[in-house]
């Protein structure tokens, strides 16, 4: 168990949901890309906190982190209903509009 | 880096409690089915008293005849179901009871000593949700997924409730340690004083295990909802599942509620288990004597009433704390 | 010896079930293939010996993942069972971008001089996070607070199709509210 374990395998989330949040047309499944890019935020957080800086305060930044998680849920959820509503669509495709 | 890791899990300097060798895994899994088999053992005489039909000793042994006929039914299979997740959503519910318990302190002896007991049992109870819902999933049946629907709905109106709920206890110990909440009752049990919150929590351990007011998602109005194309083996799992969440739930209520191990005469360990049953006959009796909760009419109740009225619970515990600290 | 075995073992079952997510031709093995993935990484923050932290992931992303295979199965409009599913697009420049992601990272990693660790941890870490929450860093939980509140707010209104014309009527005096669903408490 050390740094570099375990901030590689991090790096391999972290790539695996990159693919995911680039590839994917469904917009649920781009929210699933994210979701593993932050998980491996989470790894790399604890990692680096554990082998390089235990102090007392280092794992606030992990709560800011499942913070901003639920928040991107919660919007991507919310934006996701209003897409299917109004487009009767699911794919990122069809809302290429939405970046101009 | 430097100095080696001791345990994967730090343990809380709780003077109440000793951390047994995980060998007693297996005792805990074996106190586990004894109180299951109880719980179904109990429900088996009250459904009987209720058909007033048969003698009591009877209908005490009757879960045991279903099971082995449920042991010799053939397994019944569907088109296109996903087995994996089917069976284990199934096999999930009694490995979640078994976590639940673990952390669960017998008297003075527990198997896993966390310094997040509370918020472990909390997460095993979440697994719950993910559970029940593959179970229903799993079968590619219409009916068996309504009832997996059902019961997120259910989940999501009780489990805030009794995160809170939880959450009271844990305030007035100043500790997340499930054996030094139970040394904080010196005196006066918290289930006295927080009241709301027992009712809350014993409310939520009928939810997550199905029981009761929460067993929609199982009725008959559906086929039998999530359980509707399950029989033989599987469907043992399931209710021995169940069974198994309601007596890790009630066994939890104890040193969250009452006082753990406390009171006279008996050892700690004996009172620990005569609270545990005391709480699951309770549960066992209350689901024939409260409604069912519909899962839409119940969101509200869950979040209108239950919620503040567990967050005001909340609030008068931490004033409390304070004051007195 | 058996820690660092275990930990590069849920190392490895948390990118093959990331990897499966984008794999598997059903909705709810991605989903839950996810949620494996995440609670895998949560039980390596639990071997990182940050208790509290590592419980609330597996927590957090067991809920999530139950609603958000609702979601799936919601939007995604068709039985994946019966029909595989290929929705991708620019699939060759995804790839190529996560492979040199990957390079590039794991080229950092191995590269850079880590220096060494600084303090040791606090006894009780749990306490520690509690304390740093409500103590030096309490701005932080200022600020997640009210973006929190607001979040709920804007996703409820962006979600909702009614408004409160269509519940309680033109004149806002309908009693009760008229409701596709009825509520509990009998408002």
């Amino acid at each position: 168990m050390t740094l570099e374990a375990a901030l590689l395998i991090s790096a391999a989330i972290f790539s695996v949901g990159l693919y995911g949040a680039i590839s994917q047309q469904v917009v649920v499944m781009v929210m699933m890309g994210l979701e593993l890019m932050i998980n491996a935020v989470i790894l790399a957080a604890a990692a680096c906190w554990w082998f390089l800086a235990p102090g007392p305060t280092g794992q606030v930044l992990l709560m800011v982190v499942i913070a901003a998680m639920t928040l991107e849920m919660a919007m991507g959820f919310a934006v996701a209903v209003l897409l299917h509503r109004a487009r009767q669509t699911d794919m990122t495709d069809m809302a290429t509009d939405l970046s101009r | 880096m430097g100095e080696p890791l001791l345990t994967s899990l730090p343990a809380a300097a709780g003077p109440a409690v000793v951390t047994v060798a995980p060998a007693w895994a297996v005792a805990v899994v074996a106190v586990l089915g004894a109180l299951a088999l109880a719980a179904a053992a109990l429900d088996g005489v009250l459904s009987a008293r209720s058909a007033s039909a048969g003698g009591a000793l009877g209908a005490a042994g009757r879960p045991l005849g279903e099971a082995s006929r449920l042991l010799r039914q053939r397994r019944r299979t569907t088109v296109q179901a996903d087995t994996l997740l089917w069976r284990t959503g199934g096999a999930g519910l009694l490995v979640a009871a078994a976590l639940m318990l673990a952390v669960v302190p017998l008297g003075r002896w527990t198997v896993a000593d966390l310094a997040v007991g509370v918020v472990w049992f909390n997460a095993m109870d979440v697994m719950v949700w993910a559970l029940v819902w593959l179970v229903g999933w799993g079968a590619n049946s219409a009916h068996a997924l309504v009832g997996g629907y059902r019961f997120l709905a259910h989940g999501l109106g009780y489990e805030l409730p009794l995160m809170f709920a939880l959450v009271a206890p844990a305030i007035a110990a100043g500790s997340l340690n499930v054996g030094a909440v139970a040394a904080a009752q010196d005196g006066l049990w918290f289930a006295a004083w927080m009241p709301v919150a027992f009712l809350v929590y014993l409310l939520g351990v009928a939810g997550f295990s199905v029981w009761g007011p929460f067993a929609p998602a199982l009725g008959t109005d559906v086929a039998g909802g999530v359980r509707a194309e399950l029989s033989g083996v599987d469907r043992l799992v399931l209710e021995t599942g169940r069974y198994a969440l309601l007596a890790a739930g009630a066994a939890f209520a104890v040193p969250m509620f009452l006082g753990g191990g406390a009171g006279p005469l008996l050892p700690d360990w004996a009172w620990t288990l005569v609270k545990t049953l005391a709480v699951l006959a309770l549960l066992v009796w209350a689901r024939r004597r409260l409604p069912a909760l519909r899962p839409d009419l119940f969101m509200e109740i869950g979040w209108l009433v239950l919620l503040p009225a567990a967050l005001v619970q909340d609030l008068l515990v931490a004033v409390v704390t304070v004051w007195r600290s | 010896m058996l820690v660092d075995i275990a930990f590069v073992a849920l190392g490895v079952v948390a990118v093959l079930s990331g990897a499966a997510v984008f794999v598997v031709d059903s909705m709810a093995r991605a989903t839950y293939a996810l949620a494996v993935s995440f609670v895998a990484v949560g039980v390596q923050v639990l071997f990182l010996q940050q208790s509290y932290v590592g419980v609330v992931v597996i927590l957090m992303m067991v809920m999530e993942m139950a609603v958000m295979a609702v979601y799936m199965v919601m939007f995604m409009g068709m039985n994946p069972a019966l029909m595989p599913m290929s929705m991708v697009h620019s699939n060759r420049t995804a790839v190529a971008t996560a492979v040199l992601t990957f390079l590039l990272l794991a080229a950092g990693i191995l590269v850079v001089d880590w220096p060494a660790r600084r303090g040791s941890p606090p006894p009780e870490v749990t306490e520690a996070l509690g304390e740093a929450l409500m103590g030096p860093q309490m701005l932080v939980m200022a600020v997640i607070s009210p973006v929190m509140v607001a979040t709920i707010v804007a996703g409820v209104v962006l979600a909702a199709p009614r408004t409160r014309y269509d519940r309680f009527g033109d004149d806002l005096r309908q009693r009760p509210p008229d409701d596709p669903q009825p509520g509990g408490v009998g408002r």
